[in-house]
């Protein structure tokens, strides 16, 4: 099991065709990797970038919000994972916590930078036009931070989608259950084309996110695509 | 039954300090060789523009393959090792390090680059002397973000006999003992925040001109 080629495992866990129809198969996984990398980002979009918004358009508790998320950032996924596991139990729950937990951060920091980044000649000839700050924030400040805003979420959903993986250990589903088994199994097939996949769905991913990021972009705005 | 038991860690002191040294060592390695190597591709992608493109896409790809599959795609060559755990967290050191250089040297005015050569610097003399030290703020802002994010991965090198202060998260979950969990946890968000703090004296020592220093 363990000292076959490369090739010959591949090509063995190509041929079964439990690997693409039924339970286990590649199409099944697939659908749950990103069933629960999407409900991870949008749970953490509706957390975050609301009060990252109002933050940033009243320049309030800005400096003790960013302190907060940096430490955030440094919370090992792979820790919270396990707390919930030990709390709640095996299943898509802690790493749909884990998840919630590693894309809030940039999603916070690009908002408040989005906002904080509005010329403020704008803002002054909105307030001269008579909006009030409601509409200021959701007409003009909004619409000309989305692009960095996007920019967070693509940050955070290719982290989402690589790090999705770790369900696999915590019993959940997902394209980690590929890489888990094979290591275990010593298949390093099925091992190696689980690794393709997530890497190639990362991918696909960013490149379809930046051109619907282009498509958000107001005219005029440079777009938050840095790269 | 209590929730955290400060007799184990008592106890285990010696034990956590150690595996706490293991996770700065571990950390450290990654983001030295990482900051070399992306160095490198930073100044092959400044001076030759058309290899941007490729090293960013290169960097990216290894930015998204997941550890875990990593780490399991390597044992069987590297073994249970320090070097498996080191490919695997220099890789992911690159991208955020490389994108942040070009960001840097590119962001540096162009009244700076005329003023040099106008005060006939060479284009080395110009890149070392001018455009690299301003732009050393952007370029230790990224080499900070890798470094706390190596921080958290190091947990998970746990899974390959190391893991420094990942041990302890491995470890509580195998025996479901949340005193091992939190010290795990908290002690790695701990290291990271001391990391962060101390990379930033390092960039003010480096930058005495910017006292204002933005992150």
């Amino acid at each position: 099991m363990t000292d076959r080629p490369l090739l010959e495992e591949l090509r063995l866990f190509l041929g079964d065709p439990e690997t693409w129809w039924g339970p286990g198969s590649i199409p099944l996984r697939l659908a749950e990797h990103l069933l629960l990398s999407a409900v991870a980002l949008i749970i953490a979009a509706a957390l975050v970038i609301p009060p990252a918004l109002w933050a940033a358009h009243r320049r309030r508790g800005i400096a003790a919000a960013s302190a907060v998320v940096n430490v955030g950032r440094a919370v090992p996924t792979f820790g919270i994972l396990v707390i919930v596991v030990v709390w709640l139990g095996l299943g898509p729950w802690p790493a749909l916590v884990a998840l919630v937990a590693l894309s809030g951060p940039p999603m916070f920091t690009n908002t408040v930078a989005g906002v904080l980044a509005v010329d403020p000649a704008i803002l002054e000839s909105a307030r001269g036009m008579g909006m009030t700050g409601g509409r200021v924030l959701m007409e003009v400040e909004l619409p000309l931070a989305l692009p960095v805003i996007a920019e967070g979420v693509r940050i955070a959903m290719s982290q989402v989608i690589a790090t999705a993986t770790l369900a696999a250990l915590a019993a959940g589903g997902g394209l980690g259950r590929f890489i888990v088994d094979g290591f275990a199994k010593r298949d390093q097939g099925e091992l190696l084309m689980g690794a393709v996949l997530v890497a190639v769905l990362a991918v696909a991913a960013e490149k379809a996110f930046t051109r619907g990021q282009r498509r958000i972009t107001p005219a005029g705005v440079p777009s938050g695509d840095s790269r | 039954m209590s929730f955290f038991n400060w007799e184990w860690v008592a106890r285990n002191w010696a034990s956590v300090l150690e595996r706490a040294w293991e996770h700065v060592f571990l950390t450290g390695v990654a983001v030295g060789v990482g900051t070399v190597i992306a160095m490198g591709l930073s100044l092959l992608a400044v001076r030759r523009r058309r290899w941007y493109a490729p090293i960013t896409s290169a960097t990216n790809i290894l930015y998204t393959i997941p550890s875990l599959a990593l780490f399991a795609f390597l044992v069987p060559f590297t073994g249970l090792s320090t070097l498996t755990s080191e490919i695997g967290l220099v890789s992911y050191t690159l991208l955020i390090i490389v994108r942040n250089t070009v960001a840097g040297i590119d962001g540096v005015s162009a009244g700076v680059r005329e003023a040099a050569d106008g005060m006939g610097f060479t284009t080395r003399s110009r890149f070392w002397k001018a455009e690299f030290p301003l732009a050393l703020p952007v370029i230790m802002a990224g080499i900070r973000i890798a470094a706390v994010t190596t921080v958290g991965l190091v947990t998970i090198t746990a899974i390959l006999g190391q893991g420094g202060l990942g041990f302890f998260i491995l470890a509580g979950l195998r025996s479901f003992f949340w005193t091992q969990i939190i010290v795990g946890t908290v002690g790695s968000v701990l290291l990271a925040v001391v990391i962060d703090v101390g990379l930033l004296r390092v960039e003010k020592l480096l930058t005495p001109w910017s006292r204002s220093g933005t992150a």
